[in-house]
């Protein structure tokens, strides 16, 4: 096990750098640059700036080299003084910007995915042993309407109906008056006020998806000889249903908690946009479309080292929970 | 109970699978028994309903679509209490005791038999604590290694942390075994459990049980389509067709003098090893659709000794007692 897991942290280490290779092509890719974005602004305003001036601009921000050195000054001041670049648009270092997004995006996908298990684990088990039964049509139709829905609808849907409800109108994760506060027992309460919005509307459709899968998988593993080995041991049902097929048919849902976050940044822009949070999804768009290509290489580059990372806890936990995965 | 020499018997037993295409009757009126310390054979083609026999029997008919609607399965108990296992509650306490404890099961596929994320050991010590929680985990241990060594897997000691899909078929047969023997059950039923495996491997597989029948004096059903198995094993044989037994006696009685017309079709379809040399004649047809089982005798299209307008009429006469102990079910024998 030990040697399973240092394996495949070393196998990371490549994989990091040919991410770090891939989104700084990616942020190159679009014709032009920042500063040639910019110059077009000025030219449209009517001000008419010199040879000299775009040449200042250009090794102010380091463009007038060729992009491999480009590459390799961004991974050195990366690897060995943790800095990522300035943005351009926000004129501050790119980790000063990640570091205040950051941490609510991954709380923010953390508690999403904790509550797409609560919900969907036990509701994905009853469907699947309970097939064809009143309860399974039910949650299935709900499950299809989760799926269907695009979240952002959702999401307007459900500040609508708060609103004209309780009268009160959800514009981020914090009430106008705690945005600048320093944290406090009332801010973390109107944090868990307002929250919940966002997090039903971002756990709904990986909820439905949730327990299509593990439905679909339990479905499969219930029929198993096994099962029917463990019932005529002699077992309790319902032990024997959590104990056999169920640690086998959750493993494809393990799996997948590495892919939750990039889910969360890149499917949910919009979502993020309607609700108003604080989340590098809609940094990350803006970004791309400003050409602000440190920023936009810091915040792929940090997502994609958090996905591998997330992947790798997947391994981890699967390799923890199924023999067959530990040996090949 | 008739015969206080059966450890079960099946009486007119039933079992319908209610399917969307309409009422399969999978079993339809079985009446068989199993002797203290003897071994019964049920031989039949695929679907005649050995299967679900057997798995009538523990209460493991998956429901829906499957249920018993008729008949008994009565069941004599350590204490000699009678208990009709048909009539217990599937879910119930009092047949989940009795599974694993007094009547146990082995099955087809021994390489799906076990639980791929759990040790052989802890699936075996597992059945072992069911029934006797109070036990202490090292002493169920002991007695896992204890089971594993006695049903022939070597090294039973490193063996017990070893997971299913390190061990071979025949392994995983044995281990299965031993799993079932786990709380010295007074029956076992043995679901097919040499089809999945090579010959070598049944023969071994053959002859473990019956050591093991001779030193535990349990009683065993064997189920299977192969006629070797059963003529090895059994001391009585059931031959099923469609659902009902159509011909049931001792072991040599229906080596030697098989009765029913397809009886006689399965007995020459396989070769014999002192006879002469002759063409094998498989049995004609197929089996009909079991949801439209024709009227008269099942059997009757695809019978060479066919009476027109006596076996395509009326259902084929309950069992009839050829010789001692020698039912049949076939219009040739009644009167």
């Amino acid at each position: 096990m030990g040697n399973y897991i240092l394996r495949r942290f070393l196998v990371i280490i490549p994989l990091l750098v040919v991410i770090s290779v891939i989104s700084f092509i990616v942020v190159q890719l679009p014709p032009g640059s920042y500063v040639e974005t910019y110059i077009q602004n000025l030219k449209n305003q009517g001000y008419q700036p010199d040879e000299k001036e775009i040449e200042r601009l250009q090794s102010r921000y380091g463009l007038n080299q060729p992009a491999y050195i480009q590459y390799f000054t961004w991974m050195k001041n990366m690897i060995f003084e943790g800095d990522m670049g300035r943005s351009f648009v926000y004129k501050q270092p790119v980790s000063e910007i990640i570091a205040e997004r950051a941490p609510m995006t991954i709380m923010i996908s953390m508690m999403a995915m904790l509550l797409q298990w609560i919900v969907a684990v036990p509701i994905g088990i009853f469907s699947a042993r309970y097939q064809y039964s009143i309860f399974d049509y039910i949650v299935t139709f709900f499950g299809f309407i989760g799926l269907a829905l695009p979240n952002f609808l959702f999401a307007l849907v459900l500040m609508y109906f708060v609103y004209v409800h309780t009268g009160w109108a959800v514009v981020g994760i914090f009430s106008p008056e705690f945005v600048d506060a320093s944290w406090s027992f009332a801010k973390l309460l109107d944090m868990m006020k307002n929250l919940w919005i966002p997090l039903v509307v971002i756990a709904t459709a990986g909820t439905a998806g949730l327990i299509r899968t593990l439905r679909g998988t339990l479905l499969d593993e219930l029929k198993k000889q096994y099962v029917t080995t463990a019932r005529a041991k002699g077992m309790k049902e319902r032990k024997l249903i959590l104990k056999y097929p169920v640690r086998v048919a959750i493993n494809p849902l393990i799996s997948t908690i590495g892919w939750m976050l990039p889910a969360i940044v890149g499917g949910e822009v919009v979502v993020s946009q309607v609700l108003n949070l604080k989340t590098l999804g809609p940094v990350l768009l803006g970004s791309v479309k400003s050409e602000d290509m440190y920023l936009a290489g810091g915040i792929i580059m940090i997502l994609s080292s958090l996905t591998v990372i997330g992947t790798l806890l997947s391994d981890i936990l699967l390799a923890w929970v199924d023999p067959k995965v530990r040996y090949k | 109970m008739n015969n206080n020499e059966n450890i079960l018997e099946m009486k007119n037993l039933k079992t319908h699978f209610f399917t969307d295409r309409g009422t399969v009757k999978a079993v339809d009126g079985v009446n068989l028994s199993v002797k203290r310390g003897k071994t019964l054979g049920i031989i039949g083609e695929s679907g005649c309903g050995k299967s679900v026999t057997a798995h009538s029997i523990l209460r493991l008919i998956p429901s829906p679509p499957g249920q018993i609607v008729d008949g008994g399965i009565q069941y004599q108990q350590k204490d000699n209490n009678i208990i009709d296992l048909a009539k217990l509650d599937a879910r119930g306490d009092t047949i989940r005791k009795i599974r694993g404890n007094e009547i146990s099961m082995i099955f087809q596929e021994p390489m799906t038999s076990f639980g791929p994320q759990y040790t052989i050991g802890y699936q075996i010590m597992e059945a072992i604590l069911i029934h006797n929680p109070e036990m202490a985990e090292t002493k169920a241990k002991n007695k896992t290694i204890n089971l594993l060594d006695q049903v022939g897997i070597p090294k039973a000691e490193e063996r017990i942390d070893s997971y299913p899909h390190e061990f071979s078929g025949g392994m995983l047969q044995r281990a299965m075994i031993a799993m079932a023997l786990s709380c010295s059950p007074r029956l076992l039923i043995a679901d097919e459990p040499t089809t999945a495996l090579d010959v070598t491997v049944e023969a071994q597989i053959l002859e473990l049980l019956e050591e093991l029948q001779d030193e535990t004096g349990m009683s065993i059903i064997i189920i299977t389509h192969n006629l070797a198995v059963v003529s090895e094993v059994a001391d009585q044989i059931a031959v099923m067709y469609l659902g009902r037994e159509v011909e049931f006696a001792d072991s040599d009685q229906i080596i030697d003098n098989p009765l029913h017309p397809y009886t006689k079709g399965l007995w020459n379809s396989i070769p014999s090893l002192d006879g002469e040399l002759e063409e094998l004649k498989p049995v004609k047809g197929t089996v009909p659709d079991p949801i439209n089982i024709p009227a008269g005798c099942p059997f009757a299209d695809r019978c060479p000794e066919m009476m027109a307008g006596v076996c395509d009429q009326g259902n084929p006469p309950e069992k009839i007692e050829v010789e001692e102990g020698h039912f049949v079910r076939c219009f040739l024998y009644s009167e």
